[in-house]
């Protein structure tokens, strides 16, 4: 078993909470893992991404090779593209339908989207609109995880147990909105695959 | 014991800790700041009573990290690769004094550049230097050898030196954790003049580090770190060093290539193990992080030995950081790629936050030196350095830190009016005071901005050293005090400010205007911890 994820966005948009999300649900499900993340001067409103790997045997590289990811997830459409160089031909794109503008030259939305819609697998999802449907647009992360669960070879109770776990110190209030968000995402694909 | 998930640094944090660290000192840089950061959270530590607060600049951090040693204690300094240009005088004279208590440099290398003005290998000093020195593959080496590097400084007295680069710094894997060794006791040197280095005393000091050369060396033969793999085919053989032998595995892992592998994780280099292998194979491929330190080492100025491959001779790119693509592409094996990035993509650089202080200060500062036919604008190293981006296009260099006010300076001396620096207040605090005290002595007609935003913005908002004292530290050294201008960077400040920057450049002496507002992520930070405590 091998999953290997690009997880894509601008910086300061939070995506590290989704790798940590994942990353705990399959060191739970007793996993390898090995996740790289960008710190530093690109998270000053630049791109980021993070490759995140779990397998059931030891992972050398920290990065994933190009060509090979088994998917991408993409807080942001334009920035789910700049990674397909990554996705494999059966891999799966599944991004946030609401653009990021910090930049003059943002392009139009529908060629963004006529290019995500393209891709053999993909799942594009107005997570902002859920998550506030939910009660907050912060759980938007969350809902596009959920929207990623089905295609990734983890059980969705560890996706669940790593919620209750990250976010428990929040209360109860927060774990119950993320815990919805992430169901909200999952059936979202389960519709729409 | 379940494995913990750690950053390489926070391996390297958490490995220091375990074995008995007492202090660490640094100064942030990307990608090594999150070493300090995780001792500084850590439970464990705070109980433990370990010194950790930031350092003034790299070279205090190493100065530091040694006087903890004097006393006998385990100390760290880390820092980002060009940390160690300023740290370079204590840590090469390091080697000569030697130390007492355990004492490890860490250098965090940038290969690509993410976050860098260059790529330099920190391998280099370490063989400059002559102290034994450490590459870790992965996290769980990089946990492992903050005790074995204590225990061999301790063994023979020396600073050991421990490089990583971006994705060691920054990639997570599960660590798994050993029984904790207590804190050394306060125990100074037996020799009296140890750190006396004084010409004769350095003399014998050195004749002593080159003696030992050949014992280390047998410490690298004989490493855990640096390990020989055999294989059945001696066409090539392969030496990898850190995380090259992570790319190298990923490759061949379900290949039926079966070359003899040498992976090294120890320097100075294991000559009987690199004999061995540059022996039993036609052609070797040296696959290293960073510049070819190896490679060149192996070939030699006349390269009249046998064929090495590596970066230069192309087999793999002369600079930038290595991906599993290209060394795929090295060992022959198919480039993998998917689909091209699609022509609608465009660059997103990163730029100044909704609300930047900065911002406000450049659009003051161009509105000012507009009218002037010729002038510079020097700068240095923050999120500000990103004023050189349209729309402000505002900053004409970015060297190193500290290097606004000095240079600003030079060109003042040289006849250029006006002559600004933009330099933000951690960086001046790093090595921008000494640098404006030659302003003052030689009485320069130049205009400093110090642009207070009460952090260290760029690395992720570190206290900086400076922070409350910046005026007197000016007065200190000499700007008189009626032209040291504290101004709001805001919108609604902004014809004050363009007026007061005006008279400023105007002066025939030093000036310093300190633009002072709060960063708007520590703010956003502050205001999200206020709210949750509530
Ligand atoms: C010698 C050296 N040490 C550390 C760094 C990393 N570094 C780059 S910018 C910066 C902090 C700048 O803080 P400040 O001057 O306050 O500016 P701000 O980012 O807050 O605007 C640091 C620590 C570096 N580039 N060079």
């Amino acid at each position: 078993m091998r999953n290997d994820i690009i997880i894509s966005g601008v910086g300061g948009q939070g995506i590290v909470s989704i790798s940590a999300i994942i990353g705990f649900a399959a060191l739970d499900a007793g996993l390898f893992l090995k996740q790289s993340e960008v710190h530093g001067m690109s998270q000053r409103g630049g791109d980021v991404q993070s490759h995140l790997r779990i397998s059931d045997k030891e992972i050398y590289s920290d990065l994933i090779p190009k060509g090979k990811a088994d998917m991408i997830i993409s807080v942001e459409p334009m920035e789910s593209l700049r990674y397909l160089p990554w996705l494999s031909a059966e891999g799966w794109l599944v991004t946030n339908t609401n653009p990021f503008i910090n930049i003059p030259d943002y392009p139009h939305i529908d060629k963004i989207m006529a290019e995500i819609k393209s891709v053999k697998n993909n799942i594009a999802i107005d997570a902002d609109t859920i998550a506030k449907e939910i009660g907050s647009v912060k759980a938007a992360n969350v809902v596009i995880l959920g929207a990623a669960s089905p295609f990734l070879n983890l059980p969705y109770e560890k996706f669940q147990g790593a919620i209750k776990f990250i976010f428990g110190k929040k209360g109860d209030a927060v774990v119950n909105l993320n815990l919805a968000a992430l169901e909200a995402g999952r059936k979202f694909s389960e519709k729409n695959k | 014991m379940r494995k913990s998930l750690l950053l390489g640094d926070e391996a390297i944090a958490q490995g220091g800790i375990d074995a008995g660290l007492s202090g660490i000192y640094a100064y942030p840089g990307t990608p090594s700041t999150e070493i300090m950061e995780f001792v500084q959270h850590s439970k464990q530590a705070k109980e433990l009573n370990i010194q950790c607060t930031w350092s003034a600049n790299e070279k205090t951090a190493v100065e530091a990290a040694l006087g903890m040693s004097f006393t006998g204690k385990r100390a760290m300094a880390c820092m980002k690769h060009v940390g160690l240009n300023v740290a370079a005088d204590p840590f090469i004279n390091s080697a000569f004094t030697g130390v007492n208590g355990g004492c490890i440099v860490v250098s965090a290398d940038d290969p690509s550049m993410h976050s860098s003005q260059n790529e330099q290998d920190s391998r280099f000093y370490g063989k400059f230097s002559l102290i034994p020195f450490l590459e870790p593959a992965n996290q769980q080496e990089a946990y492992d050898m903050a005790f074995y590097g204590f225990d061999l400084s301790e063994k023979y007295k020396l600073p050991v030196l421990m490089r990583i680069t971006t994705r060691m710094a920054h990639s997570r894997a599960g660590v798994q954790q050993r029984d904790i060794k207590k804190q050394n006791n306060l125990k100074l040197p037996e020799d009296l003049v140890q750190f006396v280095l004084l010409p004769a005393i350095a003399r014998k000091k050195y004749k002593k580090l080159l003696g030992v050369q050949p014992l280390l060396e047998k410490e690298s033969e004989e490493s855990p770190f640096n390990f020989y793999k055999d294989g059945s085919d001696k066409k090539l053989g392969i030496i990898t060093c850190g995380i090259a032998y992570n790319y190298l595995m990923e490759n061949i892992q379900n290949t039926n290539l079966n070359y003899p592998v040498l992976k090294i994780g120890q320097y100075p280099l294991p000559k009987k193990m690199i004999e061995k292998i540059y022996n039993e194979c036609e052609e070797i491929l040296v696959i290293e992080e960073g510049m070819p330190f190896v490679e060149e080492m192996l070939k030699g100025y006349l390269a009249k030995g046998k064929t090495i491959k590596g970066r230069l001779d192309g087999t793999l790119p002369r600079d930038g950081e290595l991906t599993p693509n290209l060394v795929a592409v090295a060992l022959g094996l198919t480039d993998t790629k998917g689909k091209d990035v699609p022509q609608v993509v465009v660059p997103r650089p990163p730029s100044f936050c909704d609300g930047c202080s900065h911002s406000d200060t450049y659009i003051a500062l161009n509105e000012a030196l507009r009218g002037y036919d010729k002038y510079a604008v020097f700068s240095d190293i923050g999120c500000y350095t990103l004023g050189a981006l349209p729309p402000y296009n505002a900053i004409n260099s970015c060297v190193d830190m500290g290097a606004s006010i000095t240079m600003a300076k030079g060109a003042a001396d040289g006849g250029l009016h006006p002559s600004v620096a933009t330099i933000g207040d951690s960086t001046f605090s790093h090595s921008g005071i000494t640098g404006l005290l030659d302003a003052c002595n030689s009485r320069s007609q130049v205009t400093i901005f110090i642009l207070d935003n009460l952090t260290t913005a760029m690395t992720g908002g570190q206290d900086t050293p400076g922070f409350g004292k910046i005026e007197e530290i000016c007065k200190g050294v000499g700007v008189e005090l009626e032209h040291i201008r504290v101004i709001k960077p805001l919108k609604n400040q902004h014809e004050t400010n363009v007026k007061i920057i005006k008279e400023e450049i105007e002066y025939k002496g030093v000036s310093v205007i300190i633009p002072r507002r709060e960063c708007i992520q520590t703010l956003n930070k502050k205001n999200k911890e206020k709210f949750k405590n509530k």
